[in-house]
C-alpha cells in the first residue's frame, strides 16, 4: 500500500523547529552564565532529544 | 521538482561532501578532545604553585616589565597580559627585525619567574592540525575552503530532503530493510536534526580561518587612521609609564576588565600608542574586546576605537566554534553533536560506495 505524499511542511516541520531551538540555544548561553547556560543547553539539546525520540518510536 | 533540477542538486550534494568529508572527518575527529581541553588540561597539567608573597604588595607593571626585558637583552616588549586566577603577569618580548617572541610568565609579587600554563603537547598538536594542518596560512585558508563546501553540502542536503522523505513520516528508520535504505535513514535523521548546529559551527570554522587577515586588515586600516601624524616610532626610552598608561585607559572605559596590552610597534598597535585592551565579563562581551589608545609619550588617552563589524564577527566566531561558553553541559552537547557528523559524514561515503558499486 503507497502512503500519501506528505506537504512540504509535514516534511520539514520537525528539522524547522529543531533547528529554532538550536540557534536560539546556542544564542541564550552565549548571553549570560548561570540559568542562561542551561536554558541553551536545554533548547541545543532538543536536537539529541529528538533524535533519540526517532530511533526509539520511529523504527520500522 | 524537475528530475533535470533534482540530479544538479544531487551533484552538488555529492561533490560537495566527497571533495571535503576526509578533511571534516580530521576535524571532527580532532575537534571532538578540543572541546575539553580545558578539562583535559587541568586534569594532566594541575601543578601547585603558588606565588612567593601571596598576601603582599604586587609590582607595578613598569617594574614588571624592566623584570622582564633585563632578562632578555635586547628584546623589546610587544605584549603583556594578565592570568585570571594568579597574580602572574606574562610578558612577550620580540628581537627587533626578527620573527619569534619570547613569552615570560612573572610572578607579581616578587618579580620571580612563574610556571608557564602552556598547554599539554597532545592537545597543541590536536589543536594545529585542527587549524591549518601545520601549513600555516595556507593550511587555515584551505580548510575555510573546505568549510565552504560543507555549507553547500548542507544546503543541497537540505533540497534533497524533501523528496526522499515526501513519503516518510519525519524521523522513520527502516531498520528491517537492506543496509543501505537503513544508512540512508540515519543519514537524513541525522543530518536533518544538526543542521542548524553543523551550518554554525562550520559557518564559524570558515570566519576563523580568516584571522590572519582580518585582523591584518584592521591593523591596515582602522587602527593605522587612530595613529597621529608622528614621523618614526616612540622610542622606549621616551614613553611614559605604563601602568599610568593601563590606569587612564580604565578611566576610559569603566566596569571593563582588562585584557592585554600591546606596546608601540607591536600587531594589534600603533607605532606610537599603548593599545590597552578590555573585555566584558559576560560570554558574550568577553569575546568582544575594545581598546584605548594611550599616546605612549605623553600617555595621554588618544582614542577608544571599538572594534569594527568584521572583527566582531570574528570575536563571536571564537566561542561559537569552540563551544567553550556555556558550562560543561553545552561542551557535552558539542561532542554528542560532533559525534552525529561523523556518522553523517560515514553513512555520506557508505551511500556513494554502495551507489557507485549498484551502478557498475
Amino acid at each position: 500500500m503507497s502512503r500519501p505524499h506528505l506537504s512540504l511542511w509535514q516534511v520539514f516541520r520537525v528539522p524547522a523547529v529543531v533547528a529554532a531551538l538550536s540557534l536560539f540555544g546556542l544564542v541564550a548561553a552565549l548571553l549570560d552564565d548561570g540559568i542562561w547556560d542551561w536554558i541553551g543547553a536545554a533548547a541545543l539539546g532538543a536536537s539529541i532529544a529528538v533524535t533519540a525520540w526517532a530511533l526509539a518510536a520511529r523504527r520500522r | 521538482m524537475k528530475s533535470s533540477t533534482l540530479r544538479a542538486w544531487s551533484w552538488v550534494h555529492k561533490w560537495s561532501s566527497l571533495v571535503s568529508t576526509l578533511f571534516l572527518l580530521m576535524l571532527c575527529v580532532t575537534g571532538l578532545p578540543l572541546v575539553f581541553t580545558h578539562e583535559i588540561e587541568e586534569v594532566a597539567m594541575h601543578q601547585a604553585w603558588t606565588p612567593a608573597h601571596p598576601d603582599g604588595p604586587k609590582l607595578s607593571l613598569d617594574q614588571v616589565l624592566e623584570t622582564a626585558l633585563a632578562r632578555k637583552p635586547g628584546e623589546v616588549a610587544a605584549f603583556m597580559s594578565f592570568d585570571v586566577e594568579r597574580p602572574v603577569v606574562n610578558v612577550t618580548t620580540v628581537k627587533p627585525g626578527k620573527a619569534g617572541y619570547s613569552f615570560q610568565p612573572i610572578d607579581q609579587t616578587s618579580g620571580d619567574p612563574a610556571p608557564s600554563v602552556a598547554g599539554h603537547p597532545v592537545m597543541e598538536f590536536l589543536l594545529q592540525l585542527h587549524t591549518d594542518m601545520f601549513l600555516g596560512l595556507a593550511g587555515m585558508l584551505f580548510l575555510g575552503a573546505m568549510g565552504l563546501l560543507l555549507v553547500a553540502a548542507l544546503v543541497s542536503g537540505v533540497v534533497l530532503y524533501a523528496p526522499f522523505m515526501r513519503k516518510l513520516p519525519f524521523g522513520t528508520v527502516r531498520t528491517r530493510k537492506a543496509a543501505r535504505t537503513r544508512w540512508l535513514d540515519y543519514h537524513n535523521l541525522l543530518g536533518a536534526v544538526t543542521l542548524a548546529w553543523v551550518l554554525v559551527v562550520g559557518v564559524t570554522g570558515v570566519v576563523n580561518t580568516l584571522a590572519t587577515p582580518i585582523i591584518a586588515y584592521w591593523k591596515d586600516t582602522a587602527l593605522k587612521e587612530l595613529t597621529q601624524a608622528y614621523d618614526k616610532p616612540a622610542p622606549s626610552n621616551e614613553r611614559s609609564s605604563l601602568a599610568a598608561a593601563v590606569e587612564r585607559a580604565k578611566l576610559a572605559l569603566p566596569g571593563k576588565q582588562l585584557q592585554f596590552v600591546a606596546f608601540p610597534g607591536s600587531s594589534y598597535s600603533t607605532d606610537h600608542h599603548y593599545a590597552v585592551f578590555f573585555h566584558g565579563d559576560t560570554p558574550l562581551t568577553a569575546h568582544l574586546t575594545t581598546p584605548a589608545l594611550i599616546d605612549a609619550r605623553t600617555g595621554q588617552l588618544s582614542a577608544v576605537a571599538p572594534t569594527p563589524w568584521y572583527v566582531k564577527t570574528l570575536s563571536l566566531s571564537q566561542p561559537l566554534h569552540f563551544g567553550d561558553y556555556g558550562g560543561l553541559p553545552l561542551k557535552i552537547l558539542w561532542a554528542l553533536l560532533d559525534l552525529a557528523t561523523i556518522v553523517i559524514l560515514g553513512s555520506g561515503v557508505y551511500l556513494w560506495l554502495v551507489k557507485r558499486g549498484s551502478v557498475r
